[in-house]
């Protein structure tokens, strides 16, 4: 007793057989077959566990809601888990996995959980997992998610590729049903530039699972001269696989195109997936209609179907679902599948229709036995349907089948329309929840709640044409073709609640949700929509309740006495359908995830053998190990005392650089700038301090005069585009009257400091102008010549070290040959290249501050800067704040120097002071300790910190605190410049 | 958050080009007093309705602009230049 494939008719392909296999058995199947419909071809209809009780589980629908047959297709880096089956084309090759259970689909050890379910009721979690609390994490949640899962995530990386793209359009179509080629046609014709999509693999929607016939031709006939046409207009754009998943403000729609999910091996160079954002002039919604299950016992046993997906297996790909079928249902559809049923020679036992009246008169013509005013209470069977037990006016009775299609009414499908917080509405008499015409968008045909293939053809192009009228573009709606045998089923009453059942009535197939969950979670005060749904998990699985969520609010209106109107629905979001991470990744993976950086010296680095380190986008030189050296300690001391003995050369290149130029160029500078720039020379540097509008330091760095109207600043790397973007700001929304102008130059210039008490000897053997401290004293910025006038570069006399210092910058391109040069040149001399870490040694040794110390809470004061700021200038920016009391009190944390007591031990960063002989606690914290090293010049631990009142507390003994690590060291506070406090080095 | 700015000078642009910078503000004159600049450095409006934002066309033109969007439906109903703003609005 099982399903089969019928002899004849459908719309697969007879003469391309397809080999796949499920759970490792070979199977076979047609193109044109989905991987639910060669399944049950191949009499398989067990297709999954469910997620808690492990129930055998069937195919229950034939498109995006299904909530059972969710499989794990592919291998390796391709495998994706929680595919449906039912919208999963068929190719050869196909390996296809069923999910949670173990050992076996057939034996499944996890169904046991069945047994205790009387212990697995909703709010289960919550009330038993609750103590002791840190078992929750060790030892509940593996538990629990081991048991009750989905299928799992590959560990292999992706092998394939993604793109993005965008497409812009007068009328997005949505659904290429009746609804949806109507629009299409309609507005193609008229020259409109349309898109219209499509889940599935072929545009036609309901109409390649018809009977009847559109024009004189059958359904999917019609359907398919329709795209023909459609895809023959060059204004037209179609796109099959392709789901429409969000709706976005501005009208623009997200929608995932499944490229090459249909086959083996994708081609390289194709994108397996595309994500589209669609900018829409309009929008229609032409999505269909969900039929709704009934909530009866056993519902979800293998062999019950949703009615529509039963008429679709039947026709579209010529599977009857079973042997010997009834049909319970709440409405006409019911009997369109009687119909096709019996027209493909499937045994139909009876027609169990809810309502006393029944069908339409003349509606059904065939044989099946009609109970009226009768119920399906139960199903009975374990991995496979066997017997209904039926309720009709006070008796019972049972049938023996093997299948049962059901029709519980129509859902419109309304979720894009509701995904920018408009809420549905609900309509008694539609039985259903409806959306309303948005500004730029409309629903028509089922998924505005009409039936039949004529109605909605109608609906369709009368729509497409008003929304064209919206952007001027004229279309007219032309003729709707006839119709024969359309099925027109008029909305009934809702059947929510079925008496006397025995079994488990599901609700929410996928999360296990059954009857008496949501009858607890009304007992236990959890009856609101959005509290139910939480309680139960009801509608919180990948199908995100497409089957279940009306039952539900149906049931929690009639447990509370009250219309689903007023227990209203949970929030629409997108995803519509689940979008894997691959496509909203794009490109952006691997080493395309961002863009690398490197400096024009990257080159001069790495010859030099330096060890790289990220910062932001950068690879910054840290370290240059030399032969012998076995720890980046040993690298970075002997670089630093180099530095200090002789000389150093660093790629500074990636510091920001920002061209200023313009008549008002100084005045502009003068108020970014809390210290003064309007005074300085030509062929000047000076130290500048920006602050935010609140007063607190926002950036630092020296800003050079080059000409009166030419001013070159640098800034931190890590600010660089902040702090441009900062100056634009300030040129363009402040003060758009001054004559400035920015450019970036980060990228122009390899910039180098060459720095150490012989950094002029070497220098000077390239620089053909005088740079004696005469001639170019300290501070000095100018444009020099060099190697005899082979090049253009400019030199700044300015020392980030403390050791007499300048900082050469040359065209980018010629940067890595200078560089070259220069350490050639320097090399009797003994010049090293130093890096970053050797860098920030020497500035934390000199009490030269950076971000770390820079970290959005320090004024000027703070760091000692306290007499830079101006108080001539009557406006700069964070100029008026900076005077309130808070930021001028004396109990401020301010810059100090700390060392350890004993010169042997050591603390890090990040640290606390405490004052000596306080108790460990973060109340008694004086401040932290923002940057540490090992000073080869002092010969043990340095750091600077910011802490209490701390330029008053020289010499003070204080305890430094580790708390995260444990770590205690005794250390003294000092001035936060380590070497040479007179800056006599700078000027020699 | 609108998909798409209409940028008075490169036309309508994804908004993952631009960086909202917050309320357009006109800056106080030097001389406002100490609750003036506090006004301005700290107290927004939460308006629900239309509201008139800095937004700065980054990954674009990198002009500044002033973007009159309603808060409630994410409609924009006006990008201007800020400099523009500034000559005609803010003082």
């Amino acid at each position: 007793m099982t399903s089969y494939r019928l002899s004849q008719g459908g719309l697969i392909d007879r003469a391309r057989p397809l080999s796949f296999s499920f759970d490792g058995k070979p199977m076979s199947g047609f193109a044109g077959d989905s991987l639910a419909s060669a399944l049950l071809a191949n009499g398989q209809r067990l297709m999954g566990r469910s997620f808690k009780y492990h129930r055998p589980r069937g195919v229950l629908t034939a498109g995006a809601a299904e909530p059972n047959a969710l499989m794990t297709i592919g291998k390796g880096g391709r495998t994706e888990p929680n595919t449906r089956a039912t919208l999963q084309e068929l190719y050869d090759g196909l390996t296809a996995r069923s999910q949670n259970r173990w050992p076996s689909l057939d034996f499944d050890i996890g169904a046991l959980n069945g047994l205790l379910s009387p212990f697995l009721s909703a709010g289960f979690y919550y009330k038993t997992f609750m103590w002791p609390a840190a078992f929750w994490e060790k030892l509940y949640e593996p538990f629990i998610r081991k048991a009750a899962g989905l299928g799992e995530a590959a560990k292999e990386s992706d092998p394939d590729s993604f793109e993005k793209c965008w497409a812009h359009c007068d009328l997005l179509v949505i659904g290429a049903g009746a609804t949806g080629l109507a629009a299409a046609l309609t507005a193609g014709r008229a020259g409109a530039r349309v898109i219209l999509v499509d889940e599935q693999a072929e545009l036609g929607g309901s109409l390649l699972s018809e009977t009847a016939t559109i024009g004189g031709v059958p359904a999917a006939q019609f359907a398919r001269e329709a795209t023909a046409e459609l895809e023959a207009l060059p204004n037209v754009r179609t796109l099959a696989r392709t789901t429409a998943f969000g709706r976005y403000d501005g009208n623009v729609f997200g929608a995932v195109e499944r490229v090459q999910k249909h086959v083996a091996t994708p081609q390289v160079g194709r994108p397996v997936e595309r994500l589209w954002r669609i900018v829409a002039g309009r929008a229609l919604l032409a999505t269909g209609a969900e039929e709704r299950p009934l909530v009866f016992g056993g519902n979800d046993i293998p062999g019950v179907m949703m009615a529509g997906a039963a008429r679709s297996y039947l026709n579209r790909t010529a599977v009857a679902p079973a042997r010997q079928m009834a049909i319970f249902t709440t409405n006409d559809s019911g009997y369109a599948l009687a119909r096709d049923l019996e027209a493909c020679g499937v045994a139909l036992t009876a027609i169990i229709d809810s309502r006393p009246e029944g069908a339409a008169p003349g509606l059904y013509k065939g044989q099946a036995r009609i109970l009226t005013d009768a119920l399906v209470r139960d199903a009975h069977g374990g991995k496979s349907l066997s017997a209904i037990t039926i309720a009709r006016q006070g008796r019972t009775e049972t049938l023996r089948l093997d299948g049962l299609a059901v029709s519980g009414g129509f859902s419109p499908v309304i979720h894009l329309a509701c995904h920018r917080g408009d809420k549905p509405v609900w309509s008694d008499a539609q039985g259903a929840f409806l959306a309303e015409d948005r500004k730029g968008l409309a629903l028509a045909g089922a998924a505005a709640g009409l039936s039949g293939l004529a109605a909605c053809y109608e609906a369709g192009a009368r729509k497409a044409v008003a929304l064209l009228d919206q952007l001027g573009i004229a279309a007219t709606a032309g003729s709707v073709p006839t119709v024969e045998g359309d099925i027109v089923a008029p909305a009934t009453k809702p059947l929510w609640s079925i008496p006397g059942i025995r079994g488990k009535a599901f609700i929410d197939f996928q999360n296990d949700v059954h009857r008496a969950d949501l009858a607890l979670a009304v007992r236990e005060g959890y009856a609101h929509v959005e509290l139910a749904k939480r309680y139960t998990t009801n509608g919180m699985a990948t199908d995100q309740g497409k089957l279940s969520n009306v039952n539900a609010i149906g049931l929690l209106a009639e447990a509370r006495g009250v219309s689903p109107a007023e227990v209203g629905t949970t929030t629409f979001r997108p995803f519509y359908t689940p979008v894997s991470f691959g496509a909203l990744a794009g490109s952006s993976h691997g080493k395309h995830f961002q863009p690398v950086r490197q400096s024009p010296l990257h080159g001069w680095a790495k010859k030099n053998g330096a060890r790289f380190v990220e910062t932001g986008l950068w690879y910054r030189s840290a370290w240059f190990p030399r032969t012998g050296e076995t720890t980046w300690r040993e690298s970075v001391d002997r670089e630093v005392r180099t530095v200090r003995e002789a000389a150093g050369l660093c790629d500074v290149s990636m510091l920001g650089k920002i061209e200023i130029t313009g008549k008002d160029a100084a005045l502009f500078l003068d108020r970014v700038y809390c210290n003064g720039f309007a005074n300085l020379p030509v062929g000047k540097a000076r130290y500048g301090l920006m602050l935010r509008e609140d007063g607190f330091i926002y950036d630092d760095g020296t800003t050079s005069r080059l000409a009166e109207d030419r001013f070159f600043m640098t800034t931190t790397t890590a600010y660089a585009a902040g702090v441009l973007n900062h100056l634009e700001f300030c040129a363009q929304a402040l003060w758009p009257e001054l004559d400035v102008r920015l450019a970036s130059v980060t990228d122009q210039w390899a910039q180098m400091a060459i720095a150490g008490p012989l950094a002029r000897t070497i220098l000077q053997e390239i620089v053909d102008e005088d740079i004696s401290n005469e001639a170019f004293p300290f501070l000095g910025a100018r444009a020099v010549s060099l190697f005899n006038g082979a090049l253009k570069g400019r030199l700044f006399r300015i020392s980030f070290s403390g050791e007499l210092a300048y900082e050469l910058a040359v065209p980018a391109g010629y940067g890595e040959s200078v560089a070259d040069a220069l350490m050639e040149i320097g090399k009797p001399k003994g010049l090293c290249a130093y890096g970053v870490e050797a860098l920030s040694v020497l500035r934390i040794e000199k009490g030269h501050v950076t971000h770390n110390e820079i970290n959005g809470t320090v004024v000027p004061a703070d760091l000692g800067f306290g007499r830079m700021v101006s108080a001539k200038k009557a406006d700069f920016i964070g100029k008026h704040m900076l005077a309130r009391e808070g930021l001028t009190a004396g109990n401020r944390h301010q810059l100090v120097g700390v060392v350890p007591l004993d010169p042997a031990a050591s603390f890090r960063t990040g640290a606390h002071i405490l004052a000596k002989g306080a108790a460990a606690t973060l109340e008694n914290s004086l401040g932290h300790v923002s940057s540490s090293c090992y000073s080869p010049h002092v010969g043990s631990t340095i750091g600077l910190a910011l802490v209490r009142a701390g330029s008053s507390r020289h010499g003070e003994e204080v305890m430094i605190w580790n708390g995260l690590r444990g770590e205690y060291t005794p250390g003294r506070l000092c001035d936060p410049v380590f070497i040479d406090p007179e800056n006599a080095k700078l000027k020699i | 958050m609108a998909s798409l700015i209409a940028c008075p000078h490169c036309g309508r642009r994804p908004k993952e080009e631009f960086t909202v910078k917050g309320a357009a503000l006109a800056r106080p004159e030097p001389q406002a007093g100490a609750d003036a600049w506090f006004d301005h450095v700290y107290l927004r409006d939460n308006p629900r309705g239309p509201y008139q934002e800095f937004w700065h066309h980054t990954s674009g033109c990198r002009r500044w602009l002033v973007v009159t969007r309603d808060t409630a439906t994410h409609e924009v109903e006006e990008a201007r230049d800020a400099a523009l703003w500034n000559r005609e609005t803010a003082r």
